[in-house]
């Protein structure tokens, strides 16, 4: 919001000496309290006026807060978004301990799961939401299709909805009340260099084989480098998880000694923390196996040096994030947030993502504003007909190129287990750092 | 009147020193004692007092791993810069005759770090790797038939980066004692009948240890907090306290980051204390 009509609501405010409601506070108070002195003289029809001078703040990890929708939104909607990005973390710690800072959070689910209870967020009313039939049932129950498996880890349809409009309590099953719409989300393999490796790679236990003694890499980021762990340790059958997202301390010290061996055996060359880390370190030929996301598989395909993002038989590790309204959104403010997350889900930004190589929450919404080469190419797991843009322009894969991993259905259809946050956290964070220093 | 006048005048002349000092010294140090007693949460730091965080840290078998491998590099790096920055300065001030040739040569070792300090570091990444440039040329003469391996992401390729980014910091403290030294000392050691590595050891080395000194909490105690180095040189497989002290900061582990950098700092305190025990650097500079 602009100085000015923050002023100028201010004015207002103590014109019509309308009550502040206590919780709120600071600048989120002005414009609170001022939405809420609209609410009480009621004149819908100045909201439609009105709501060009609204400025939503949202804030979120870098994957998702993309300039781009900030701009569609001014031109679809009339009203400002206004992003920042931070990391994970940040976010995380933002959206509990400053709950006025922000209107909408976009945050990833396991975050949810620690953000949400803690009330600072409020549930969106789905009957509210035009497109919400469009949502992927992924999100809804957790299947993709009515025979596949729920997927280990912070899964999002777990903490997609809660009992009720006032309620921190995640519901068992879909409600009229959701917690966040999703907004990207995507499932993790290995990736690999194709021209060094000279046998088919198919298993998590790959990674670990003495074959690319000197030559595999794995993330250095505890909460997501655990589960790959544990897919390898799973896969190689070393150890059995009850649940690979929540492990009890025995599961976790099983998992992190079979890396350690592997570690002193000289198993890796690197560990990586940073996207671009992860991008040279495939590129220069000093690993051919490590855990790998999809932009930094890409990237290096960019550079005209062969990478795949491997399909393996276990399956994939997936995360996703999705937004959701502050506690203190109302009136106006909070119909522009739910004019802007019907948006969202809406086709535009799914199109957006898609060609991203992410997938969009709404599937059926996104295919109206892509071609029918990009929607075979990226979500249906045919060749290119022609060249496959991103949203920028940039050539990504040429005529014939088909997607790693095929269709949205076998891909997201195969996730064994979602990023999450551990009950033993602090232990995990432990025995990692164990890892690092052995 | 007049004493009193000066002492006020000295009172005021140290104060604008005395707070700054205070807001950006004394301040922090305080708030970061303070916390490292506190609890914390995933997503919170709560004020308490605990000893938690102490107990873990100092009855952890990976700290004392991490203080080990931080000494050994913080040693290694020691030894070779002050070799190498001695040797350095030894040639500038003794062997270079003209003060032009001096300053310009002084000059030439001052020119790297006129690039970033992770610039240096990182180009060593792409000299040193498996199919790096070392490599290439020691594989087509035909001295090695295997690409060398532990050139990168080792401890070998840490402590290269290290001497090579701090060595500097030997050879301006050290050349500095050096140009201090009376010229007719080493010429009565000369007629005295010393030989040159009795006069080096006699006199030269002695009258150069406030430089060394320096030098060498200089290096300590940057290669004692350094994260960044080991993190990319040893390509993360390695730990450091700094590294494992940015690690805490990363997961919001406030309290723990600021009982290890507690730790960190006594230790450093305790081998900077140490070398003004052996070398008394106002008494001799």
């Amino acid at each position: 919001m602009t100085i000015e009509t923050k002023k100028s609501r201010k004015n207002l405010l103590s014109d019509t000496g309308v009550s502040r409601r206590g919780f709120v506070k600071g600048a989120a108070a002005v414009t609170g309290a001022a939405i809420g002195s609209g609410a009480i003289t009621g004149f819908p029809t100045i909201w439609a006026q009105n709501i060009k001078n609204v400025t939503l703040r949202q804030f979120g990890t870098g994957v998702s807060n993309i300039n781009a929708v900030a701009d569609k939104v001014k031109e679809d909607l009339g009203f400002t978004l206004q992003m920042t990005a931070l990391d994970s973390d940040a976010v995380a710690q933002r959206a509990v301990t400053q709950p006025n800072s922000f209107d909408i959070a976009d945050i990833e689910y396991w975050i949810c799961k620690k953000v949400f209870p803690a009330g600072t967020m409020q549930p969106m009313d789905t009957t509210k939401l035009k497109n919400y039939e469009y949502i992927s049932k992924l999100f809804i129950d957790g299947k993709l299709t009515p025979d596949s498996e729920i997927a280990q880890g912070t899964a999002p349809h777990t903490v997609g909805f809660v009992e009720g409009a006032d309620s921190v309590k995640f519901a068992s099953a879909p409600t009229q009340w959701m917690t966040l719409i999703p907004t990207i989300y995507n499932a993790d393999t290995l990736g690999i260099r194709p021209d060094l490796i000279s046998r088919p790679i198919t298993s998590w236990a790959d990674l670990l084989d003495p074959e690319f003694k000197g030559k595999a890499s794995i993330l250095n980021i505890p909460s997501i480098g655990i589960m790959d762990a544990a897919m390898v340790c799973e896969a190689m059958g070393e150890v059995t998880y009850g649940d690979k997202g929540n492990m009890t301390q025995e599961e976790i010290d099983k998992t992190i000694a079979v890396m350690i061996d592997a570690k002193k055996a000289g198993q890796f060359r690197a560990f990586w923390k940073s996207f671009d880390e992860s991008v040279n370190l495939m590129a220069s030929g000093e690993v051919v196996i490590q855990s790998m996301w999809s932009p930094a598989v890409a990237a290096v395909r960019s550079k005209g040096i062969a990478c795949t993002y491997q399909p393996l038989k276990e399956g994939y590790r997936a995360w996703g994030g999705g937004i959701g309204l502050a506690k203190h959104l109302s009136g106006l403010e909070l119909e522009a947030a739910y004019e802007y997350i019907d948006w969202y889900l809406s086709g535009w930004v799914g199109a957006y993502l898609n060609r991203q190589g992410y997938y969009s929450a709404a599937p059926a919404t996104a295919k109206k504003f892509m071609s029918e080469d990009e929607w075979g190419f990226w979500m249906e797991g045919k060749a290119a007909q022609g060249d496959i843009l991103s949203p920028e322009g940039k050539v990504m894969e040429k005529a014939g190129a088909v997607r790693d991993g095929g269709s949205y259905e076998e891909r997201m259809g195969s996730v064994a287990c979602w990023n999450s946050v551990m009950d033993e956290n602090k232990h995990m964070v432990r025995k990692w750092n164990e890892f690092i220093a052995a | 009147m007049a004493f009193d006048t000066s002492k006020r005048s000295s009172y005021f002349l140290i104060t604008p020193m005395a707070a700054i000092f205070a807001i950006f010294l004394v301040i922090p140090l305080l708030t970061i004692v303070i916390v490292s007693f506190w609890d914390y949460d995933e997503y919170r730091i709560l004020p308490d007092f605990i000893l938690d965080n102490y107990s873990y840290l100092l009855g952890s078998s990976v700290t004392w791993k991490i203080y080990l491998n931080t000494l050994k590099y913080a040693a290694l790096t020691w030894v070779f810069t002050l070799s190498i920055g001695f040797t350095v300065a030894y040639f500038l001030a003794f062997h270079v005759r003209s003060l032009t040739w001096q300053i310009v040569l002084f000059m030439l070792c001052t020119i790297p770090f006129w690039t970033s300090n992770i610039i240096r570091m990182i180009s060593w990444i792409p000299f040193l790797g498996r199919n790096g440039l070392l490599n290439s040329a020691l594989l087509n003469l035909g001295i090695v038939d295997q690409p060398l391996e532990f050139l990168l992401f080792s401890d070998f390729a840490v402590v290269l980066a290290d001497v090579h980014l701090y060595t500097l910091f030997m050879v301006v403290p050290i050349f500095n004692s050096m140009m201090r030294i009376d010229r007719s000392l080493i010429e009565a050691a000369r007629d005295a009948g010393a030989s040159g590595f009795e006069t080096l050891r006699s006199v030269i080395v002695p009258l150069s240890k406030p430089g060394i000194a320096i030098g060498s909490i200089f290096v300590i105690t940057v290669v004692m907090g350094d994260f960044i180095t080991v993190r990319l040189m040893s390509g993360g497989q390695s730990a450091s306290v700094g590294l494992q002290i940015s690690n805490e900061i990363g997961l919001l582990q406030y309290p723990a980051a600021a009982a290890s950098a507690v730790v960190l700092l006594i230790t450093v305190l305790l081998i900077v204390v140490g070398l003004l025990r052996l070398v008394d650097i106002r008494k001799e500079l």
